[in-house]
């Protein structure tokens, strides 16, 4: 063995995991960096997912995923506008995560750049340098709530992209963009042609009004792939199950690479998410009832304690300013003093510098616990 | 009820010591909204208390539990509300409902021992006049009160996640 290669190389190691590392050291911890809900995935999806396993269904399924499925998909998507041929408008990927990478291998080629809205999901920029392309990044700002805007675009050059990538609701911010501010970025990627790789995996997550689709502006369904899961929204993280929405072509491309690299996404994860989507709205809506109230109390509470943090609409996280200056020092003795683990912004990207993610996928009695620590270790 | 006392209401059933800042905090409304919201619910009897969901298997102290059927015959002078107004001022029924089916009363018993839930059926229910007849069952083994499991659902995520 010779090593690895560059492109490995390239991508330094996870932030994530160094402080998951850190959190593991330290006894009575409470957690508000996980990234993921706090709730099991509703039961008849789960139980969808036995009676398969029962039955013996443990094949493959068609490389797009079951008929069913994407059938199931399209028309739960149409919700937000655009419509799309279950046959060949729809991938049924194992969770965003594959998608994200197949979507940038199958639409950007080496050497070309691809734009990220940052801070962003961990996972975009390590997939854009593995396909071998560079990373153009975009900063969006505390001053206009983490939002991307044309101006933020140009500045970084991301005219001369390719394809831009964007993730509203927002992992790590909880920010979330309405039809006019999203119009403006439309008008950028027609104009300079841009690809548009949408992660929509926390749609269902809004908290203040309906979630806007990319893909249902003028002239942006062609150019525009979408990016959805049942991760966040159903609590099936451990299920690994998502899908892409795009114009036949790209789908076409990208089905081409997960044929080879995936073959198909796991069954039994199939069948939990058909379930999901004809009968679990409703445990959805719980869960996101839920959500919304932890999320009023920590931003609630965190004003009170004089910690800075613009109004996280979507997704379970906020992401308030960091009191200290260098947020990854502060994060690390919070942990170790005050015994609460929260993110330091910088793991998202250099956009993130000076914040702090924290999570509230966490319970009532943790939430509490933790702005207390937080409280007294700042007092 | 408004969507105030409503949403008040839900947060109170799921943890009655959730604090008037902290419901203010989760619901949106003001403090003293809050205060008066709870106030007006007590006032009208919806909420006719607050008191703690327990384990007893995790207790130090010894408690029996008990679900008793009791079977009654009314007539002219006694009725249902008659029987309950009695069997509600002994402290050792927790709760009492008069249910359709194949008996009258769901009564819950809680005693300090098996032997003192047994006394009680027999010695003071039992006897009453309108009591035909009692099942007793006693409690074995409680996996969920007061809407709350009573297992430690351990959380097996990862402490930190993207
Ligand atoms: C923005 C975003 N995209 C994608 C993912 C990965 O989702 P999946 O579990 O569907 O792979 C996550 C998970 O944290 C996320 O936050």
């Amino acid at each position: 063995m010779t090593g690895h290669s560059d492109r490995v190389d390239r991508v330094p190691p996870s932030g994530i995991r160094r402080f998951f590392e850190l959190t593991e050291e330290v006894d009575d911890v409470i957690s508000l960096g996980v990234g993921e809900p706090d709730f099991a995935a509703p039961r008849p999806a789960r139980d969808a997912a036995i009676e398969g396993l029962e039955r013996g269904r443990t094949s493959y399924t068609a490389n797009r995923g079951m008929a069913e499925l994407r059938e199931l998909v399209a028309e739960d998507y149409a919700r937000f506008g655009p419509t799309y041929d279950p046959g060949s408008e729809v991938l049924v990927t194992t969770g965003v995560s594959e998608a994200v990478d197949v979507g940038v291998r199958a639409l950007v080629d080496a050497g070309e750049s691809v734009a990220v809205a940052q801070p962003a999901y961990v996972s975009y920029v390590p997939c854009v340098r593995f396909a071998g392309a560079e990373v153009v990044d975009v900063h969006t700002r505390r001053a206009d709530g983490f939002r991307l805007t044309p101006e933020a675009l140009r500045a970084a050059g991301a005219d001369e992209a390719e394809a831009l990538i964007l993730c509203y609701p927002n992992n790590p911010t909880g920010a979330v963009m309405d039809r006019d501010e999203l119009a403006e970025v439309a008008a950028f990627a027609r104009d300079h042609d841009l690809t548009v790789i949408s992660d929509e995996v926390y749609a269902d997550l809004r908290y203040d009004g309906d979630h806007v689709s990319v893909a249902s502006l003028p002239g942006m369904r062609e150019r525009t792939v979408v990016l959805g899961g049942f991760s966040k929204a159903y609590a099936m993280t451990g299920l690994r199950l998502g899908y892409a929405l795009g114009p036949e072509e790209a789908v076409a491309a990208m089905t081409k690479v997960h044929q080879y690299v995936m073959l198909s996404a796991p069954t039994p994860a199939q069948h939990a998410g058909i379930e999901a989507l004809r009968s679990c709205r409703p445990d959805l809506e719980e869960m996101r009832e839920r959500y919304d109230r932890r999320r009023r109390f920590v931003l609630s509470r965190l004003d009170g304690i004089g910690i800075d943090c613009f109004e996280a609409r979507g997704a379970f996280y906020v992401f308030p300013e960091c009191p200290a200056d260098d947020a990854g020092a502060f994060a690390e003795e919070l942990l170790r003093e005050a015994g609460v683990a929260v993110v330091p912004g910088g793991v998202f990207g250099d956009a993130g510098e000076g914040h702090l993610r924290m999570s509230y996928a966490a319970g009532m009695d943790d939430l509490r616990e933790a702005m207390d620590r937080i409280e007294s270790f700042l007092g | 009820m408004t969507d105030a006392a409503d949403a008040v209401l839900d947060l109170l059933l799921e943890n009655a010591r959730y604090t008037t800042t902290d419901i203010a905090r989760m619901t949106g409304l003001d403090e003293p909204s809050v205060s008066e919201t709870i106030q007006s619910l007590e006032d009208e009897g919806v909420i006719r208390g607050y008191r703690a969901v327990v384990d007893w298997s995790e207790a130090d102290r010894e408690r029996v539990q008990a679900e008793v059927e009791v079977n009654v015959t009314l007539d002219r002078e006694t009725g249902y509300e008659d029987v309950a107004e009695r069997l509600v001022e002994f402290d050792e029924v927790t709760s009492l409902r008069l249910v359709s089916g194949d008996y009258d009363f769901d009564m819950e018993v809680e005693a300090d021992s098996m032997r003192d839930v047994s006394a009680f059926v027999s010695e003071q229910v039992a006897p009453m006049p309108a009591v035909d007849g009692t099942v007793t069952h006693l409690v074995m083994a409680s996996y969920k009160e007061g809407g709350m499991e009573m297992d430690d659902d351990d959380d097996d995520r990862l402490s930190v996640s993207p």
